[in-house]
């Protein structure tokens, strides 16, 4: 599990790992708390070109639904079929196994330090 | 006040005596109930300022007796003739027990949708049944438990397929021989949200691609036709498939136990009603329509839905699943605007299925068809051709002479035929039929039935290859209950599990749970009100039409409003009826661009939902702390959108049970603006007899006659969603294209009623025809509804000209028995009720909102979130706790997260308002304990409600509360206890494993 503080941050509480031009993007813990018991997970397909900013995916849980939007301008290369087949990995392990997607980009948009999204959320 | 007079039947509905009010005031400081809604209601809004009391419309209280006996008139002007007209709605028998023992069984109507899981286990488990019996008919995965009427399931299917398909087209299909009224209500709906509709003749169509040419988002074919011929759409279906389109086929219940179900014919969703499972007629309502749809779309259902999850202790148990796909979460996204459905109707249609099982079914349709054998038979030595050589139950005959003149002759002679054109007919035959009616129909088209013996070899007129060979209804439930007594133990059984308004007191914010009077219910079955079919010529519905008029002038006073349809069957519906007419009225004055639907933040979900359907953009209004409109941000909103907004959607008094001051202002600046007012009309029952919405700036609202005019909730259903508004949306009101009379209950000044003909505006939009194809030679069908008048415009939004009107005899006998005073005084008595539970309970759990005086109206906000911060105990732990206390849970977390929302009404008496209230104050105290250290956060009685029988006998008892204080927290329990039958139930464990139909019996070991 990569260290929290090495993330960038948007604030729709994603987070988002950046090595060479991928950006690996799951939802914070703040956000999986907040949601409640996750119980479904519909993501883009790999090879889906997504403009930043637009809904890609949804996160369900028992009472609430979240929006799931595109941190970057890219193509999708791999969205965690784990986390389909088992949507409670969001809230067990958000920063871990409970990442979401992997997408290709060619120019990253200005995103949020650790610090700047902890004090986002007051935590 | 309360009157002492006990023969008054106000005084049988208003829980609190004189006395008992006296005690209450003087709790929270006021001398009289006027008082106290005079200083809670704003002046400015106040009926006396509006008009002279005297001016009421509504005749004087008759006591219970004089009501009856004014309905029994009523009743005596219903002629029953013994209906073939079919179309989707066909006589039956209703079993004696599952009528004495659930349709007139209070433990059954008088509970409410399912949301407390725990407590709710027998209709979970008699909706599963449900999904299960549809979900095994029409072979397809995932059924959910109920739809408001064929139609609606129709127009549902078609939302369904275009959110579900790829197909980049805006175009639906539809059956050229489909119910007339699901197509008035597809062209209706369609029409909306920019759907095109190409009707074609399915049944006829040829070749290897027999849809060449076309490009469409779903296809909808009608199995058997409404014509009656039964034919394979198992080819249009691959065709609609290929081009990605969603295939809907709306089935017969009854023909699937006989003919090849439409998930082994390939369709993807298959929608119908269950109303000739034992429901009768009722003039078109309420009955319980069903969708079904294959693996891999159950996410895209709408409505509610049973699954099976598990309890504290890994024993199963159902709940409602998915419900985020609902309105009350996903609002403007929602799959649909649905929420009441027709539980009670889904009960008695399930119990049906328990009750025959398979073979009785099958026999029952087989002793259908082999009625419509004989019958066509007969037709034919007759010398009239049949234009189908297979069917189920319906014949459409090409008459020999004059269809019209056998219409008529059938009809003097006591039997409804339908009337398709002056050379056609058509017939349906049913459960009901018997020998003497087929003797007499033979007679009637000109032919005496022979006594020789008729071929009852199905092959003859089913085709073999369309007959059902796989089982059905085989899961044990279906197939173990045959003796009377077995069935009517298993009624008791499952009802024995629920918390109904028979057990005590249900105060579920925002949802009206007040009695429903025995009197009230005591019509509904009545023959002359229960068995009427809902196209019954005009001069044999005089009761019921003059009724519906009646109940419609008092609606409308009652509301300030100068018309009414009683159409909508939900309140969902209503709404959706009222936005259609705000939609009808701006297109009506050219405002094209008027679409944009402001809604503040703190409505209900369905608000944004019914928006959307009328083709609508949502924008949201803020709230401010005090939870009222925040008017800086409504000014700025409609500013901002200032040429597009076409209406504000707001409930008064508003979802955080104030009476908001600034109403007028807030009506004021949208009608500035040259939008229109929606005044949302959930919480008339803090308003009836001191305020009137179309007085303060609403120009239209929907009711809810199952909250405010006491139809019982069914267990979530049925419900009634009048529409009411101002003359100039009355043009707009629904209509229907086979109404018997244009009702919408509007009267001129000078307090005539107007006739449709002079009210008509614009409208309802035509079909869009498709290439034309050559007529069939043998079978020419009627491509507009029939019997249409020429004046019609309005759309519909029931397949019932009138929608659930058999429960109507319970609206119109309260309005009746209680009067414009009586009415003033049940709202009194509500707000009374609501405020002295706020002013109990204000030391222990702060009130989240008040209005004028510090009042509220007729429920109020108990904020927990104080208390979850302090103690970890949660909005759910208090909601299950009060179930080992004797309770059902007030409102969880709406229309604010964390609280608890309580509303008395003012049916209930003191004693138990007061037994609720203590209950409230010692979970406050369980609830200290946790905070103070002396039990664990993990590990206390509120996190582990509620205690099941089994939970404090089982093994060793290891918490740190004893047995007593866990199952008898209250002395009084101890003679009479509500024993859960399950524990706490794992809401996650069911959405991620999705069952929804009947689990093994060796689950429950």
């Amino acid at each position: 599990m990569p260290d929290r503080k090495d993330l960038q941050y948007t604030a729709e509480h994603e987070w988002v790992l950046v090595e060479d031009d991928v950006a690996t993007v799951g939802i914070t813990a703040y956000a999986a708390d907040k949601l409640g018991d996750v119980v479904f997970v519909d993501l883009p397909e790999a090879g889906s070109d997504i403009a930043s900013g637009s809904v890609v995916g949804e996160i369900e849980s028992t009472k609430s639904v979240g929006e799931l939007f595109a941190p970057v301008d890219g193509t999708v290369t791999e969205s965690n079929q784990a986390v389909v087949d088992a949507p409670e990995l969001v809230n067990s392990d958000p920063f871990g196994e409970g990442w979401l997607i992997r997408v290709r980009f060619e120019a990253l948009p200005e995103l949020m330090s650790f610090d700047e999204y902890t004090a986002l959320v007051g935590e | 006040m309360a009157q002492h007079d006990l023969a008054a039947f106000a005084s049988r509905h208003i829980g609190t005596d004189e006395q008992s009010q006296a005690a209450m005031l003087e709790a929270i400081g006021y001398r009289s109930v006027d008082e106290l809604v005079d200083a809670a209601v704003p002046a400015s809004i106040h009926v006396d300022a509006f008009r002279d009391a005297a001016d009421s419309v509504l005749p004087p209280a008759a006591t219970e007796r004089e009501a009856l006996a004014e309905l029994r008139r009523l009743a005596d002007r219903n002629t029953v003739n013994r209906s073939m007209i079919g179309l989707g709605y066909y006589d039956t028998i209703t079993p004696a027990v599952i009528k004495r023992n659930v349709f007139e069984n209070p433990s059954w109507y008088t509970a409410y949708t399912p949301y407390q899981p725990e407590i709710s286990q027998g209709r979970l488990e008699a909706l599963i049944n449900f999904q299960t019996m549809v979900s095994d008919l029409t072979g397809l995965a995932t059924a959910n438990a109920s739809m408001l009427d064929e139609g609606t399931a129709v127009v549902e299917a078609m939302l369904l397929a275009r959110r579900a398909s790829k197909a980049k087209t805006d175009v639906f299909i539809v059956d050229a021989d489909a119910l007339p009224q699901t197509k008035a209500l597809l062209a209706n709906r369609a029409a909306a949200v920019g759907i095109q509709l190409v009707e074609l003749p399915l049944a006829t169509l040829g070749g290897a691609d027999p849809l060449a040419g076309h490009d469409a988002f779903g296809l909808f074919a009608q199995y058997p036709a409404a014509s009656g011929r039964l034919w394979d759409p198992s080819a249009v279906i691959a065709a609609a498939q290929g081009m990605g389109a969603i295939a809907v086929v709306a089935a017969d219940l009854l023909a699937l136990t006989l003919v090849t179900s439409p998930g082994e014919l390939g369709a993807d969703v298959a929608v119908g009603t269950s109303q000739r499972f034992g429901v009768p007629l009722g003039f078109g309502g309420p009955h319980a329509g069903y969708m079904a749809v294959r693996k891999g779309l159950e996410r895209q259902l709408p409505g509610r839905l049973v699954g099976v999850s598990q309890d504290a202790a890994g024993h199963p148990a159902y709940r409602l699943s998915l419900q985020v796909r609902e309105q009350h979460i996903r609002r403007d996204k929602a799959t649909s605007n649905i929420c009441t459905a027709q539980v009670l109707l889904a009960v008695m249609a399930s119990m049906y299925a328990v009750y025959h099982g398979p073979q009785g079914l099958r026999q029952i349709a087989l002793g259908v068809t082999r009625k419509a054998r004989i019958l066509a038979h007969a037709a034919s030595e007759a010398g009239h051709t049949l234009l189908s050589a297979n069917y189920f139950d319906t014949l459409t005959l090409r008459t020999k002479t004059d269809a019209t003149a056998i219409v008529e002759r059938a009809h003097r002679a006591g039997y409804l035929f339908r009337l398709v054109d002056d050379r056609h007919l058509q017939l349906s035959v049913d459960e009901t039929t018997t020998a003497d009616d087929l003797r007499a129909v033979a007679v009637l088209l000109g032919e005496e039935l022979s006594d020789e013996p008729y071929v009852r070899d199905i092959d003859a007129w089913i085709p073999l290859d369309l007959q059902r060979t796989s089982e059905f209804l085989t899961h044990p439930v279906f197939n173990t209950h045959r003796s009377e007594t077995s069935m009517m133990r298993y009624l008791k059984h499952l009802s024995d599990y629920d918390y109904a308004l028979d057990r005590g007191m249900i105060p579920l914010g925002s949802c009206t749970m007040k009695l429903n009077a025995a009197t009230e219910m005591e019509a509904v079955s009545w023959p002359e009100f229960a068995n009427i079919h809902p196209f019954a010529p005009e001069s044999d519905v005089g009761g019921y039409l003059a009724m519906i008029e009646q109940l419609q002038d008092w609606l409308a006073d009652v509301t300030g409003y100068d018309a009414v349809s009683l159409q909508p069957n939900a309140g969902s519906q209503g709404e959706l009826a009222g936005l259609l007419a705000i939609r009808g009225y701006h297109l009506g004055r050219g405002d094209t661009e008027r679409t944009v639907c402001l809604i503040p933040q703190s409505a209900h979900g369905t608000n944004a939902a019914s928006a959307v359907l009328a083709g609508m953009r949502v924008v949201v209004v803020a709230c401010d702390e005090l939870g009222n409109v925040d008017l800086a941000d409504l000014r700025a909103k409609i500013e901002q959108h200032a040429d597009t907004i076409s209406a504000l959607m707001i409930t008064y008094p508003s979802t955080h049970g104030v009476y908001e001051h600034e109403v007028g202002a807030i009506c004021k600046s949208v009608h500035d603006a040259g939008g229109q007012v929606y005044v949302d009309g959930a919480n008339l029952n803090a308003l009836l007899g001191f305020a009137r919405f179309g007085d303060f700036g609403g120009d239209v609202s929907h009711l809810n006659l199952h909250k405010t005019f006491c139809i019982p909730h069914g267990g979530g259903g049925p419900g009634v969603g009048p529409v009411a508004a101002k003359a100039h949306l009355a043009p707009y009101l629904p209509g229907h294209p086979m109404a018997q009379r244009e009702l919408i209950g509007q009267r001129d000044a000078a307090g005539r009623r107007s006739r449709a003909s002079e009210l008509v505006g614009a409208g309802g939009v035509p079909f869009v025809d498709g290439p034309s194809y050559p007529e069939s030679s043998t079978f020419p069908l009627p491509t507009e509804p029939d019997a249409a008048p020429a004046t019609w415009h309005r759309g519909a939004v029931s397949a019932a000209p009138y929608g659930s009107p058999s429960i109507l005899p319970i609206s119109w006998a309260y309005v009746r028995m209680m009067g414009s005073a009586g009415l003033r005084e049940a709202t009194g008595a509500a707000v009374l009720a609501a405020n002295y539970v706020a002013v109990r309970l204000r030391e222990h759990y702060p009130v989240l909102y008040s209005g004028d005086n510090g009042l509220i109206a007729h429920e109020c906000i108990l904020d927990l979130r104080p208390m979850t911060a302090a103690t970890g105990v949660t909005v759910d732990d208090v909601a299950k706790r009060l179930v080992d206390y004797g309770f059902h849970a007030p409102t969880m977390s709406f229309p604010v997260a964390g609280t608890l929302m309580v509303e008395p009404t003012e049916s209930e008496d003191l004693a138990e308002i007061d037994r609720f209230i203590e209950a409230m104050i010692a979970i406050r105290h369980e609830a200290d304990v946790v905070a103070n250290g002396g039990y664990p956060a993990d590990d206390n009685p509120l996190r582990n409600a509620p205690h099941t029988a089994q939970s404090v006998i089982d093994g060793e008892w290891t918490h740190p509360y004893s047995r007593e204080e866990a199952v008898y927290p209250v002395r009084s329990l101890i003679r009479s206890k509500y024993w859960p039958p399950v524990r706490r139930i794992d809401q996650a464990y069911g959405d991620r494993n999705l069952v929804c139909s009947c689990p093994p019996p060796e689950a429950f070991e």
